[in-house]
């Protein structure tokens, strides 16, 4: 029994409440859409209306898509928003939010995109 | 239309009249912030008769969107596909590209539960994947065979067509590229047998051509007014 304590307490020592905090560098832009709180709090909002708007009536502003999103975000190492310091999938792991838009839409940063400053 | 606008859209016109011919295509290129208009009706005609023995439309399209297999044909999704036509009495053999016709009317539209299968305001008939929960109704519905269903996870999309598994797609008229004022990847591949254009702009070659030459619908028995026509059938 007191192993068995100790065993939990060893745990608990090892694994403290809070958990690490997402780590992605953002390597490209000066300045996000919208400024970073916002941009935090309502980014899925964003991107939701704007894709009805695309999708449906073909309006194929820049400013809120998804595409504009991985061209800045994605890392200049593996050119992707995902893996481990991937800058959408870092964050969503640390916020346990399990999000599907890159099961259709590419992760990856276009070609052309890859050489713009 | 507020004022403003109507005054810009006036001085573009005029800028543009000068010069010439360049109305017809800055007509078709609309601006990004600009929503599909109903007033234009997207459509392709196909003259069968100068449609040769190769799969070029096939291979553009499938290419333009990040069409690929696992080499399973019954399950791999189709965009487009060549279509042989025998006669019978003859052995007279033509081949001509079969997809999604773009109905006024569309079948898939109308058994969709989900509403995920749609027409937009310029005639193009879409799968909004978003709200599709796969349930192939619109496979059973359509009477061209032109839709496929994801079975297998998707990898490698093209950055302008989304792409996954558990989702119906079928050809777009590759709406991204028309977005951007340009023809879909097919009608590029094969102008000698393909044209696309507006049916509604009178001056358009499809207008002028559908005006003055006979041409056929698929299926005209269903009265589903298709935006892709042939001739030559």
């Amino acid at each position: 029994m007191t192993r068995v304590a100790a065993g939990i307490l060893i745990v608990l020592l090892a694994f403290p409440g809070q958990a690490e905090a997402p780590k992605f560098k953002i390597e490209r832009g000066e300045a996000c859409v919208a400024p970073v709180a916002e941009m935090r709090r309502d980014h899925m909002k964003m991107l939701f209306h704007q894709r009805d708007r695309t999708m449906r009536e073909g309006i194929r502003a820049t400013r809120f898509s998804l595409k504009g999103c991985v061209d800045c975000h994605a890392s200049t190492k593996t050119g992707s928003v995902l893996g481990e310091e991937g800058f959408c999938s870092s964050c969503h792991a640390y916020a346990s939010v399990k999000i599907d838009c890159f099961e259709c839409h590419t992760p990856l940063r276009q070609a052309g995109v890859a050489s713009r400053p | 239309m507020n004022p403003e606008r109507r005054h810009l859209l006036g001085l573009a016109a005029a800028a543009v009249l000068a010069p010439g011919l360049r109305l017809v295509e800055l007509a078709q290129a609309r601006s990004p912030e600009e929503a599909a208009s109903a007033l234009r009706r997207w459509g392709l005609l196909i003259d069968v008769e100068k449609c040769s023995d190769c799969d070029a439309c096939v291979t553009a399209c499938h290419e333009e969107n990040g069409v690929t297999g696992h080499g399973r044909p019954a399950t791999d999704a189709q965009w487009i596909r060549k279509a042989s036509l025998r006669d019978r009495a003859t052995g007279h053999v033509q081949t001509m590209p079969l997809m999604c016709q773009h109905c006024e009317h569309p079948p898939c539209v109308d058994v969709c539960p989900t509403g995920a299968s749609f027409k937009r305001a310029d005639g193009i008939v879409l799968v909004d994947k978003h709200t599709c929960i796969g349930c192939r109704y619109c496979v059973m519905a359509c009477p061209f065979g032109a839709r496929s269903f994801i079975h297998e996870p998707v990898t490698g999309q093209k950055p302008d067509v989304p792409r996954g598994k558990g989702t119906v797609e079928s050809c777009t008229l590759c709406v991204h590229r028309v977005d951007r004022g340009q023809i879909p990847a097919c009608a590029e591949a094969c102008s000698q047998a393909m044209v696309f254009g507006d049916l509604n702009d009178s001056s358009s070659e499809i207008h002028r051509r559908l005006k003055s030459e006979p041409s056929t619908q698929l299926r005209a028995d269903l009265a589903l007014n298709t935006g892709v026509r042939y001739q030559h059938l």
